[in-house]
C-alpha cells in the first residue's frame, strides 16, 4: 500500500450564521493515497466547497482531524498553513487566477518567491521546466491576456505544480473551458498523474470530467455518499480524438 | 520569506500600474520639492539680510540720547542733549570692548557745486567713524584727527552726491563745494554701498570732521549720537554693559535714576531681523509641511484602493502560501518605494526650483542639508505610517474570502 497523502476522519465544519448554525460537513471520512486521481462531486450546497477550502488549508475543521502528508491541520496555526499551502498543495482554480500584466513566467514562479529556500537561479529554471511540463515552453514570456483559456489553465497548472507540491487540489479546474478545451487539460492531469505519479483532487459537478479519475467521492448535505473506485477510466487523450474534428465552419 | 523577493514582488506590482504610481507618487515630489524650495527661499532671505546688516557693520553698536524725564512733553531724540565729548573722551579712556568710536553730529542741508545742487545730509564724525561702517574709500584722502581739532572744512562724498554735483565724471578731488552756504573741500571719495537692508540709500552722504559741523554750522556741543564697534559681534553684549556703566558714571546718575541715553546693538538688529524671516521660514515650511502630509494621504488613500483592487490578488497570493506578514510587507514596500522615490524625485526638484528661482528670478535662496534630509525622512516615515494600514488591511484578508471576491 502506498502512502497516505490525505487522512480525514469525522471531518465537521460549522458555521454561524447570525443565531443560526449552518453545519456544512458533518462527518466527513475517507483517505487519499500518493497517486491516486480523486474527484469530489456534488451538487451545491453540498459541502463540496468546504470540503475544498479545508483540503487546501484554507480554513480549519471545527472537529475532527484532517492530515495531509501526515501533519495534522487542525492544530496548525495561520502562518503554519501558509507554509503548508506553499509546499504540499498547487492549487487550480475555475477562473485560472493569474496576475494580470505579468508573464507566464513570472506567474509561475510566484509561489517560488515565497519559499525561500529556492535559491535566484533555480527559480527560474524550476519555472521553465514547469512550463515545458504543460507544454508552454515556447510561451514563457506571454502575458495572459496573450494566452486563450487553455493555456491560461495550463500556465496555472504549471504554478501549481513548480513547488513539487504533494497534491494539486482543483477546483472546477475545467468550468470555463469548452469541451476540447476540457479534455485536453484532464489529458494533461492524466499525464502528470500517471507517468509523475502526481496524486490530484479534483473538485467538479460535471461526471463527464470525472470519469476520466481513478476515483470518485460523492458528497451531498455534508456527507460522503459514495466512494468508489471508477472501473473504466476514460482516456481523455482517446476522448480527445473522439470529438468530431471539423466542429468550427 | 526573503526580504529581497518582497522588494521584487512589491517593484513587479508597481511596474504593472506606473501611471498611478506616478501620481500617487506626484503627491510627495510636489511636497518635498515644496519644504526644499520654501526653506530655501526663507533661509536666503534670512542669510542676504544678514549679509547686509553685517556690511553696515556688524559689531556696530549706537549710543542714542534717551529723556529721562516721565512726565511732560516728550522731546524727540535726535534734540536730545545729553551725549557731549566727556562721554567720548570717558569711554576712549575706559572702555575695553570698544575697539572705535566716533561721535554723530548730522544735519540735513542743501550741497551746491556752481549750478547744481542736492539736498543730502552731512555727517560730522571722528575718523574712527569710516572704520566702523565699514566706509571705504575709492580715491583721495580721509580727514585726520588734525581736521577734527582744527574744525577743517574738508569732507568726503558718497558716491550719490557725487553723480549728482559731478555729473559729467570730472573729478571731485580738490573741489570746492558749498553745504548750507559754507564752502567744503573735497578731499575724498566713497566707494559705494547701495541701499541698506531698510531701503535706505547708503551713498546719499557728505562726511566731515564732527568740530566742523558742530562749529559751523548746528552751533551746539551735543552729538545727535555716538557709534562705536565692539572688538567682535561676540563681545557686543558686554561691550553695551560696560558703555551703561561708563556713561552713568559721567553723567552722574543715580542708582534709582534712568538712563538718559540708550545702547543699540547691530547684533541685536540682526536677531530681530532674523526672527521675522525666521517666521517666514517657519510659514513657508509648515505650508510646504501640509502639502507633505496631503501626499501622504494621497498614498494612503491608493494603497486602500489598491488594496481592495487586488483582493484577488491577495487571495490568489494566500493560496500559493504567502503569509499574512508577506502581503503586508509587500504592500508596506509598495508604499515606501513610491514615497521614497516620490522623495528622491522632489528633492532634485526642490533643488532645481530653488536655483531657478535664484537665477531666473534672482531672489536669494539658500538650500540647506537640514531640509533635504528632514523632507527626505519626513517622506519615508509618511510611506511607512500612510502605508501600514492599507498594508495591515490587506494581511488580515481571510484568503478565502478573498479568493471569492470579484
Amino acid at each position: 500500500m502506498s502512502k497516505k497523502i490525505l487522512e480525514l476522519h469525522e471531518l465537521k465544519r460549522e458555521f454561524h450564521m447570525g443565531t443560526e448554525i449552518v453545519r456544512a460537513l458533518k462527518g466527513v471520512t475517507f483517505d487519499v493515497f500518493a497517486g491516486e486521481f480523486v474527484t469530489i462531486m456534488g451538487s451545491s450546497g453540498s459541502g463540496k466547497t468546504t470540503l475544498l477550502n479545508t483540503l487546501g488549508c484554507l480554513d480549519k475543521p471545527t472537529s475532527g482531524s484532517y492530515l495531509l502528508d501526515g501533519v495534522n491541520v487542525g492544530q496548525q496555526s495561520r502562518n503554519e498553513l501558509a507554509l503548508l499551502r506553499n509546499r504540499k498543495i498547487g492549487f487550480v482554480f475555475q477562473a485560472y487566477n493569474l496576475l494580470a500584466r505579468t508573464t507566464a513566467l513570472e506567474n509561475v514562479e510566484l509561489p517560488l518567491l515565497y519559499n525561500p529556500d529556492i535559491k535566484h537561479h533555480d527559480r527560474r529554471e524550476k519555472a521553465i521546466k514547469a512550463l515545458e511540463a504543460v507544454k508552454l515552453g515556447d510561451r514563457l514570456d506571454h502575458l495572459p491576456n496573450q494566452l486563450s483559456g487553455g493555456q491560461q489553465q495550463r500556465v496555472a497548472i504549471a504554478r501549481a505544480l513548480v513547488n513539487e507540491p504533494v497534491m494539486i487540489l482543483a477546483d472546477e479546474a475545467t468550468g470555463n473551458l469548452d469541451t476540447r478545451t476540457s479534455y485536453e487539460i484532464m489529458a494533461l492531469m492524466q499525464e502528470l498523474n500517471q507517468t509523475q505519479g502526481k496524486t490530484i483532487v479534483f473538485v467538479t459537478h460535471e461526471p463527464d470530467i470525472a470519469a476520466f479519475s481513478s476515483r470518485t467521492i460523492m458528497l451531498k448535505d455534508g456527507r460522503v455518499v459514495k466512494d468508489a473506485k471508477n472501473e473504466n477510466v476514460r482516456n481523455a487523450k482517446e476522448a480527445l480524438a473522439a470529438l468530431p474534428v471539423a466542429e468550427d465552419y | 520569506m526573503n526580504v529581497l523577493n518582497l522588494f521584487r514582488i512589491a517593484l513587479i506590482a508597481l511596474q504593472r500600474n506606473k501611471l498611478r504610481a506616478f501620481l500617487t507618487m506626484l503627491g510627495i515630489i510636489i511636497g518635498v520639492a515644496a519644504v526644499i524650495a520654501m526653506v530655501a527661499i526663507g533661509q536666503g532671505s534670512k542669510q542676504s539680510i544678514h549679509d547686509q546688516l553685517s556690511n553696515m557693520g556688524s559689531n556696530m553698536i549706537t549710543i542714542l540720547p534717551a529723556s529721562n524725564l516721565t512726565g511732560g512733553a516728550r522731546i524727540d531724540a535726535s534734540s536730545l542733549q545729553t551725549l557731549t565729548i566727556d562721554d567720548i573722551n570717558a569711554l576712549q579712556r575706559k572702555a575695553e570692548y570698544l575697539s572705535a568710536i566716533s561721535p554723530v553730529s548730522s544735519t540735513k542741508g542743501q550741497s551746491i557745486n556752481g549750478a547744481l545742487n542736492w539736498p543730502t545730509s552731512m555727517q560730522g564724525v571722528a575718523p574712527e567713524y569710516f572704520d566702523i561702517r565699514k566706509l571705504v574709500l575709492k580715491d583721495g584722502i580721509l580727514f585726520s584727527d588734525n581736521d577734527v581739532k582744527a574744525a577743517a572744512k574738508v569732507c568726503v562724498l558718497g558716491q550719490t552726491v557725487v553723480s549728482n554735483l559731478f555729473p559729467n565724471g570730472e573729478d571731485p578731488i580738490g573741489k570746492v563745494i558749498r553745504f548750507n552756504r559754507i564752502p567744503f573741500t573735497v578731499i575724498g571719495v566713497l566707494v559705494a554701498k547701495g541701499e541698506s537692508a531698510f531701503g535706505q540709500d547708503q551713498d546719499d552722504i557728505i562726511v566731515a570732521p564732527y568740530t566742523t559741523v558742530q562749529k559751523r554750522i548746528l552751533a551746539t556741543i551735543y552729538f545727535q549720537n555716538i557709534v562705536a564697534s565692539s572688538t567682535s559681534e561676540e563681545t557686543s553684549d558686554a561691550a553695551t554693559t560696560e558703555i551703561n556703566d561708563i556713561l552713568r558714571t559721567t553723567h552722574r546718575l543715580k542708582a534709582a535714576d534712568e538712563n538718559d541715553f540708550s545702547v543699540r546693538t547691530m547684533a541685536e538688529l540682526i536677531s530681530t531681523l532674523s526672527s521675522t524671516s525666521q517666521l517666514l521660514t517657519v510659514l513657508l515650511t509648515a505650508i510646504a509641511g501640509i502639502s507633505l502630509v496631503i501626499g501622504g494621504i494621497g498614498i494612503m488613500n491608493i494603497m486602500y484602493v489598491s488594496v481592495t483592487e487586488r483582493t484577488k490578488e491577495i487571495g490568489l497570493r494566500m493560496s500559493i502560501g504567502a503569509r499574512g506578514i508577506d502581503i503586508l510587507l509587500q504592500f508596506l514596500i509598495e508604499a515606501i518605494v513610491i514615497s521614497v522615490t516620490g522623495g528622491l524625485i522632489g528633492i532634485l526638484l526642490g533643488v532645481t526650483v530653488s536655483v531657478l528661482i535664484n537665477v531666473l528670478l534672482s531672489w536669494p535662496t539658500l538650500i540647506s542639508e537640514s531640509s533635504i534630509i528632514l523632507s527626505f525622512l519626513v517622506c519615508a516615515i509618511t510611506g511607512v505610517f500612510f502605508g501600514y494600514y492599507p498594508a495591515q488591511k490587506a494581511s488580515r484578508l481571510d484568503p478565502i474570502e478573498a479568493l471569492r471576491y470579484e
